[in-house]
């Protein structure tokens, strides 16, 4: 055992989902109530287990501090068709056409405009176009799965692609990930930088998957879930999903107005 | 702050068709007299190179400018590809992916103003990317000594933690700065709140 009381080795290959669940619920007694983010110490992720500091981060105070800058992206970063994942080649792909729509917000409410939004994702059958993954279900040669668009003056987003698949892996035993949407954002600092995974409301697996369940308060998970919206649907061509996503950590008071001065 | 924020969830194994993109890691204009190279391992709690991380830098211009530009990964509109940086802006912005040997490495400008490029660091297995700062000694001083302590940051670490912040330059233009995820020396972390 390390001083903390961790496993000094990771969990073993070959659990079952009960002793993985049993790790979950752990894992979830834990940790500390109401948290927004995973922590990263969390053994029923066994990947998790040497790539997580052993050390407190250190807090930084400082407003001159670079990170509460960031990066710009503007119309030469992203065309037209990139937020489309369905007209990336000749062919359509298969599988449930749907759009995910949503706004991306500062946790003060206020629109990040002019953004960049990135998304990734395995095909209808839950495939990845990544030689890594090789486990037998089909590629698609109509589908890449990856697609961006900087976000409007209201902070929206939207993205026309296909559901994906659930998929394996070998986490544990009979291990499946729940569909989802790999999801990276910039705020207007650095400070706000996000990558998180954005999941379907429903989902049989998602009791079971440790990642989603590595954000151990209940509250904080579901906003994980998008919203299947029915206004968004449109008629006899595509099925319509909601999600908005708040970037955490500070960022530079000062407006583009005030920047301009 | 009245909106509960998303939370975090791991970059996972499969962000290597998606994420970097040609000319990620190569922000100074091509050609510039100044490039200097940031390079290192990406390390984890066993000493083993992390082959599927990826390395974000942002940075102030040489003119200690934070405003950044756009263009890091700009597109052809007729073929949709990436065509890179149009080779005058300096976006500020970098992306990094670790190769097979877990080694990553950007060409960038030295930064104006501030002594250090920020990075934020991602991988399989990690549930939340990290940030730290690579400070560069020359711009500490020759010997990084008292300049460093006087630094907000670096003055309020004892000198073993501090050091994982400062990278080794290595020749005139070659700083190496390796990321040390978990151990005895891994690398400081930050948090900004």
């Amino acid at each position: 055992m390390t001083a903390r009381g961790l496993p000094a080795h990771p969990l073993p290959d070959g659990l079952s989902q009960q002793e993985i669940d049993a790790e979950v619920a752990r894992a979830q007694a834990a940790a500390e109530p109401g948290a927004h983010h995973p922590p990263r110490d969390y053994p029923p992720y066994r990947s998790s287990h040497f790539r997580h500091p052993h050390r407190s981060l250190i807090p930084v105070r400082d407003p001159e501090a670079v990170e509460l800058s960031g990066p710009a992206f503007g119309v030469t970063d992203v065309t037209a068709l990139d937020r489309d994942l369905t007209a990336q080649h000749d062919g359509e792909p298969l599988g449930e056409r749907i759009t995910v729509t949503g706004r991306v917000l500062d946790r003060a409410g206020r629109p990040v405009r002019g953004q960049l939004v990135e998304v990734w994702q395995a095909n209808a059958s839950g495939r990845y176009a990544h030689q890594l993954d090789q486990h037998p279900a089909p590629l698609d040669p109509n589908f890449t799965g990856f697609g961006r668009c900087l976000t409007d003056d209201d902070g929206g987003y939207s993205f026309t692609t296909v559901k994906p698949g659930a998929y394996p892996w070998r986490n544990h035993t009979n291990a499946w990930r729940p569909a989802h949407i790999h999801f990276s954002l910039f705020g207007t600092s650095f400070s706000q930088r996000l990558v998180t995974q954005m999941y379907f409301p429903g989902d049989p697996l998602l009791p079971y998957d440790p990642v989603i369940r590595s954000v151990t308060d209940q509250a904080a998970r579901e906003r994980l879930i998008s919203a299947y919206d029915h206004d968004l649907s449109v008629p006899e061509w595509s099925l319509g999903y909601r999600w908005d996503i708040v970037l955490d950590g500070p960022c530079a008071t000062w407006t583009e107005e005030e920047g301009d001065a | 702050m009245s909106h509960a924020p998303t939370p975090s969830q791991t970059v996972g194994p499969f962000y290597g068709y998606a994420l970097p993109f040609p000319g990620g890691n190569e922000v100074a204009p091509a050609g510039h007299p100044d490039t200097v190279t940031v390079h290192g391992y990406v390390l984890d709690g066993l000493g083993a190179p992390v082959p599927d991380a990826i390395v974000e830098t942002w940075q102030p211009a040489p003119d200690g400018s934070r405003a950044g530009l756009p263009g890091s990964l700009r597109h052809d509109p007729s073929s949709g590809k990436v065509i890179g940086r149009n080779g005058v802006d300096f976006t500020g912005f970098g992306r990094a992916p670790t190769d097979a040997a877990g080694h990553w490495f950007v060409r960038t400008l030295r930064p104006g103003g501030a002594p250090y490029l920020c990075a934020a660091v991602f991988a399989r297995g990690l549930v939340h990317h990290l940030y730290t700062r690579v400070y560069l000694p020359d711009l500490l001083g020759e010997d990084g000594g008292q300049e460093a302590a006087g630094d907000p940051l670096l003055g309020s670490l004892d000198a073993g933690r501090r050091a994982t912040l400062i990278a080794t330059r290595t020749d005139p233009r070659t700083y190496r700065f390796d990321i040390r995820l978990q151990g005895d020396d891994e690398t400081v972390f930050l948090e900004f709140s």
